[in-house]
């Protein structure tokens, strides 16, 4: 008998069906990773798997069986049992996924004696152990500690080791790396794959990244609006996929060692920093988000900007644009010194949902550089409307959604229309701020490409700043690694891809999942000589 | 936990500087009102010689920070008043006398201060537990009738103003019932029993409408915190509903319930000058309406000055709790 | 292309402005809460009886401040002559005791006072409240710490007694109504100026707005386009709850007697002897009660339909109790949380 059954699974949201005619089976200690796309249903899988549905108006059909369990058919009580002790859950972001008011050593024991009736000192116990076998240390210490005493990896893995404290056969992993940084990734990676070998215990994945299944497990679904598209060995579908949907979303997946290919540059420098600092609080609390960093942007170049999160990437690309003020250092623009805001140097910005006024008609948001440059007098209204029609088309999208609202529209046409807006300034320089991390691969890589196509056409300057290492390589002709504030390494990105000179940058290389399951493996090994000695 | 310490002490500096703050407003808005102060201070029935009297202890021909200087100095140093006859010395803190009748204003005010502490902090525990009790039960009750029948009782709750329920309560109870005699204060150090039969209605009447609030806050923060992720992973544990109602969608509303608590107490010695007034206790509302009413205006002063004081201490002592209920905070 | 029928022609640019997307949806929304609707029928009948007073009374005959001294037995204290305290043709609510002045021409002016002092106050607190967070959230550092220190300040005050201290030092001539309007208004602006600060803070922070300093547009265009708009919501879900609590204070002030002064009717002040009267003449207790009971009570389940309907996603949380349908229904939206 598998571990897990499921057949024809189908979960209705009101009149949405987010997941449609589903089956697998997954045996004891196997491991599979349900890939997709967002929307395609598979977070509501994993929620099926543990009767999470119950109770919420979802419309469940099918049959579901967990370690043996019904899970439709099943009593509370029966559900309650499986629920922790069979089967385990490991969420997306660690910090919400704790309850913030208590010690996790307390949460974890509280789950244990949900489970095992085991006394309190014993469960406390119990905690200290896993949180230990998880890799925290002084766990006996710090199980005293609250979730935001905790860094998010640390969370994760606090997490994880609730997952198990009952010696679970199965362990459910929503996500749980995407709210983490690479070399932490790499880290919880690691971690389940040896918790795997050495409990025997199954793994289901659900992950959005095809890097991180072929890291994990044996096997991936591919699915996609709630169906299979395509289920069998991790090797044999990333390699050869049968399914066109499946190489489309490869092809989509960004290489790390994918070149840069017909790039524009050239030697003219249109944006030059200086010494840039900029610290925050005062005081004690006083800290530089950025520390002394210069560069310089070429028209028609792109320099990508890779750093994890609080590296003060983020800082020195507001900066650059004016939006913040440096604390020293300053800015040249085409040879000049400038403070504050500049039309010719604007920002396509991360979230596609807070970058557009919900209040105001995606045509109206575009037109605000055009107004404020004052753009007046006879027939100005009209000029004004060709201009932002033009743009839209421009972006790959119709001149008609002048007048509708942004929430008319998706992720990435949100992020087409930020475009517009930067471009309606008829700007020299362009600073992306992460513009396609919040979007599904294959959006990701249409607006890329769109970047490049603007990029060659009006020969803009481009500053990609992001944290993926991969999306960076393939747009970038400089590159310029931040940690903690500071350049740590800063030059032509294929010599910095090639043959990093600093330690940071080959760490931070070598935590990019490889869409080759053994040369993950082989990798996975590399990381882990180190750390065991 | 030198983090903690710091926080306090940036608390307490926050206290003194807001009360300080409160402190000139009062002095500014009662002591610099168009007309003739002196007059006005010293009430209706003054002489043309006690008026001029007044005017002097006011320093009323001093520049306005010169006169704030001596009345914070009077407060904290104490003072001397002369009556025409006698010279009398009001020492610190000293919060001036009444001109009408001559008493020392914090004489007053601790005359009367046991009726009202013991209105209000009476009330204060039948509110919490009244309102957080009822928040507990409609929380855990969501989405059946038993909800529904509480979630209306207290939406009633919060429409009916204090002195309507206090007039209800004393004419159903007192006069057609008959059940308790019309309330009449007696101090708790006389007969505890006979205080708490006699203050059983005014603390109904100030606490309903108060339990009601919290009834509803509560509730509301325990729905919210029950839709975080973090409840769903303890549902996704198999830890039962008991447990996630009663362990954390409580103490998730632990932070709010204590910053309302704060807030309401300038609502509730609201309420409790009303409470008062209504069942004739005879309390530091009481004594301030009436003091209004006669236009007894040092009295009115040292009553608001009195009563800003308390507020301000207890949402000080609230934002402590606050901090020590959710750690967060003090890293802010 | 079509324009929209809610689109109207903004003053003196000729930009056509379509009205807000969420106009319309909040009024669908409010619309299918029937507590919200027999509330605001409640709210729109007092609010007509309130304007339409002289008329009312004008049909029955009467005014609210005529001493009938012919029908209160001055023998037994002054009680109302007659049944039911002088309930009859001519005086349709019966008589004041003591007084003899007309009981529902009293009611009616009442209405006028209750409700024309709350909202005048909660307009004097929502301007306050408005300028000063605004300010504060947008000015520098030091006005900032300014404004909040002050508001802090105001919070901290109590203002029932605040209102009771103040209207001892106004001289007895200033017209009572509007004295009462503006230490209400004046004192209790603090909590508003909070939400106002705190939202405008966290709006400042969102991309658009950067993207709007970006364009080249000042901080005040930008605020009346990007930032304003945006504090509709909480500003009418917060205005929504002050005027119940408007109507409760000033009903207080009077009841102590220090509020609206006789002979102008207010229900609060009718209730100040209403005890000593309740066997004779009931219902000079129980109509300006329940008038006050009926009116706060429609208010505030208005203002929680009108919060309801401004932001569903937490109104619908709290029904549902449970997160999950809201990250389905995210994730249907096809926008991936940030992971940054």
């Amino acid at each position: 008998m598998s571990l897990v059954e499921v057949t024809d699974l189908t979960v209705g949201f009101g009149s949405l069906r987010a997941v449609d005619g589903l089956s697998f089976d997954l045996d004891k200690g196997a491991a599979l990773a349900l890939v997709g796309e967002s929307g395609s249903g598979k977070s509501t899988v994993a929620g099926a798997l543990l009767g999470l549905h119950r109770g919420t108006g979802a419309r469940v059909g099918g049959t579901v069986r967990v370690a043996g369990t019904d899970v439709q058919e099943a009593t509370e009580q029966e559900l309650r049992r499986l629920r922790g002790a069979k089967a385990a859950m490991v969420f997306q972001d660690p910090l919400s996924s704790l309850d913030p008011y208590y010690a996790i050593g307390d949460q974890i024991a509280e789950v244990y004696r949900v489970h095992t009736r085991a006394s309190r000192r014993a469960a406390r116990a119990r905690a200290v152990e896993v949180l230990d076998r998880v890799g925290i240390p002084d766990a006996a210490r710090r199980a005293r500690s609250r979730p935001h005493e905790f860094s998010g990896g640390m969370r994760q893995r606090a997490l994880i080791a609730m997952a198990l404290a009952c010696e679970p056969d199965l362990l459910i992993a929503d996500e749980p790396t995407t709210a983490l940084d690479v070399t932490v990734q790499a880290q919880i990676l690691d971690l389940l794959h040896t918790l795997r070998t050495e409990t025997g215990m199954g793994l289901l994945l659900v992950t959005h990244d095809v890097g991180v299944a072929a890291e994990s497990v044996d096997e991936v679904l591919v699915m996609r609006h709630g169906r299979a598209v395509e289920h069998g060995p991790v090797g044999t579908v990333l390699a050869a996929p049968r399914e066109p949907y499946t190489r489309e979303l490869l092809d989509a997946v960004p290489r790390v060692d994918a070149r840069r290919t017909g790039s524009p540059a050239t030697d003219e420098i249109v944006l030059e920093a200086t010494g840039l600092r900029r610290e925050f609080g005062r005081g004690k609390r006083a800290f530089a988000a950025v520390d002394d960093v210069s560069l310089t942007v070429r028209r028609g170049e792109t320099l990508g900007v890779v750093g994890e999160s609080g590296s003060g990437k983020t800082t020195l690309g507001r900066m650059l644009v004016g939006l913040l003020e440096p604390t020293a250092g300053g800015i040249r623009y085409a040879g000049e010194p400038h403070t504050g805001v500049n039309p010719a140097v604007q920002m396509v910005f991360q979230d596609p949902v807070s970058s557009l006024n919900p209040r105001r008609s995606v045509g109206e948001s575009i037109a605000d550089p055009l107004r404020a440059r004052g753009e007046r007098g006879e027939g100005a209204e009209e000029r004004i409307r060709a201009r932002v029609t033009e743009l839209l088309e421009r972006v790959g999208l119709e001149g008609a959604h002048h007048d509708r609202y942004p929430h008319e529209f998706s992720g990435g046409q949100r992020q087409r229309i930020g475009i517009a807006r930067a471009l309606a300034a008829d700007p020299r320089v362009i600073v992306c701020d992460e513009p396609v991390s919040a979007l599904d691969v294959t959006t990701q890589a249409q607006v890329v490409a769109l970047l490049g196509e603007l990029q060659r056409e009006l020969g803009l300057a481009l500053v990609f700043i992001a944290h993926d290492l991969a999306v960076v390589r393939q747009v970038s002709d400089r590159l310029a690694v931040m940690r903690r504030g500071r350049l740590v390494e800063y030059g032509p990105a294929d010599e910095v891809y090639d043959s990093p000179r600093e330690a940071y940058t080959r760490q931070l290389l070598a935590a990019v999942p490889a869409l080759d399951p053994e040369l993950a493996a082989r990798r996975r090994a590399a990381r882990g000589e180190p750390a065991a000695a | 936990m030198s983090g903690f310490g710091g926080f306090l002490l940036r608390r307490a500096v926050g206290t003194v500087i807001t009360l300080l703050a409160i402190s000139v407003i009062v002095y500014v808005v009662f002591y610099v009102t168009p007309g003739d102060v002196a007059q006005i201070t010293c009430g209706p029935r003054c002489s043309p010689e006690q008026v001029r009297q007044v005017a002097a202890q006011l320093h009323l021909g001093d520049p306005l920070y010169v006169r704030y200087w001596h009345f914070l100095q009077g407060l904290f140093a104490g003072q001397d008043f002369s009556t025409g006859t006698s010279v009398e010395h009001c020492a610190a803190p000293c919060l001036g006398q009444s001109y009408q009748t001559g008493q020392q204003v914090l004489d007053i005010i601790l005359g009367k201060l046991p009726v009202s502490l013991s209105l209000v902090l009476g009330a204060m525990v039948l509110w919490l537990a009244l309102g957080v009790g009822t928040g507990v039960l409609s929380a855990w009750r969501r989405g059946r009738v038993s909800e529904r029948v509480l979630t209306a009782i207290t939406l009633a709750g919060t429409a009916t103003p204090v002195f309507v329920i206090g007039l209800v309560l004393m004419i159903v109870v007192c006069g057609e019932l008959q059940l308790l005699p019309f309330p009449q204060y007696v101090a708790f150090t006389d007969d505890p029993e006979q205080w708490a039969w006699n203050l059983l209605l005014p603390w109904l009447s100030l606490a309903l409408i108060e339990a009601a609030t919290f009834a509803r806050l509560t509730r509301a923060a325990m729905l919210e915190t029950l839709a975080e992720d973090h409840v769903r992973t303890f549902r996704a544990y198999g830890v039962g509903e008991r447990a996630i109602v009663g362990r954390h969608a409580l103490r998730g509303a632990f932070a709010p319930v204590i910053a309302l608590n704060a807030n309401n107490v300038g609502s509730a010695v609201g309420g409790a000058v009303l409470t008062e007034t209504l069942f004739g206790l005879p309390g530091i509302g009481q004594e301030l309406v009436h003091a209004v009413k006669v236009v007894d205006l040092p009295v009115v002063v040292g009553m608001v000055l009195v009563i800003a004081f308390f507020v301000v201490l207890a949402n000080a002592v609230a934002d402590v709790l606050y901090a020590v209920a959710d750690r967060r905070v003090v890293l802010a | 292309m079509t324009e929209s029928p809610l689109a109207v022609e903004a003053a003196g640019t000729g930009i056509p402005v379509p009205a807000a997307p969420g106009a319309r949806r909040f009024w669908r929304r409010l619309r299918a809460q029937r507590a919200a609707l027999v509330a605001a029928a409640v709210v729109a009948l007092l609010v007509l009886v309130a304007l339409a007073a002289p008329l009312l009374t004008a049909l029955e005959g009467q005014d609210p401040t005529t001493y009938h001294p012919s029908l209160i037995d001055s023998a037994r204290g002054g009680v109302p002559v007659g049944p039911l305290g002088g309930v009859g043709a001519e005086h349709w609510l019966g008589v004041e005791p003591q007084t003899g002045r007309d009981l529902f021409a009293r009611l009616v002016y009442g209405a006028r006072v209750s409700l024309g002092v709350a909202l005048a106050a909660t307009v004097i607190q929502v301007v306050i409240g408005v300028v000063v967070g605004v300010a504060a959230a947008l000015g520098s550092q030091w006005v900032d710490q300014l404004l909040s220190r002050l508001t802090d300040i105001i919070v901290a005050m109590p203002l029932m007694i605040m209102s009771l201290a103040l209207l001892a030092v106004v001289p007895a001539n200033f017209p009572r109504p509007v004295l009462v309007t503006l230490v209400i208004g004046l004192i209790a602006w603090g909590s508003i100026a909070k939400i106002v600060r705190a939202q405008t803070l966290s709006m400042k922070g969102l991309d658009y707005v950067s993207a709007a300093r970006l364009s080249g547009w000042g901080t005040w265009r930008i605020a009346r386009r990007e930032l304003l708009p945006g504090l509709a919501a909480p500003v009418i879900t917060y205005a929504a709850l002050l005027v119940p609590m408007n109507i409760s204070v000033e009903a207080a002030l009077s009841f102590l007697g220090v509020g609206v002064k006789p002979p102008t009717p207010s229900w609060g002040q009718m209730l100040t002897s209403a005890d000593v009267w309740y066997q004779a003449a009931p219902q000079y207790l129980l109509l300006p009660a329940g008038a006050l009971f009926v009116t706060v009570l429609a208010l505030t389940v208005l203002g929680d339909g009108v919060r309801t309907a401004l932001d569903p996603r937490a109104a619908s949380r709290l029904r549902v109790g449970t997160g999950r349908e809201d990250r389905n229904a995210r994730e249907d939206a096809g926008t991936k949380e940030a992971t940054a």
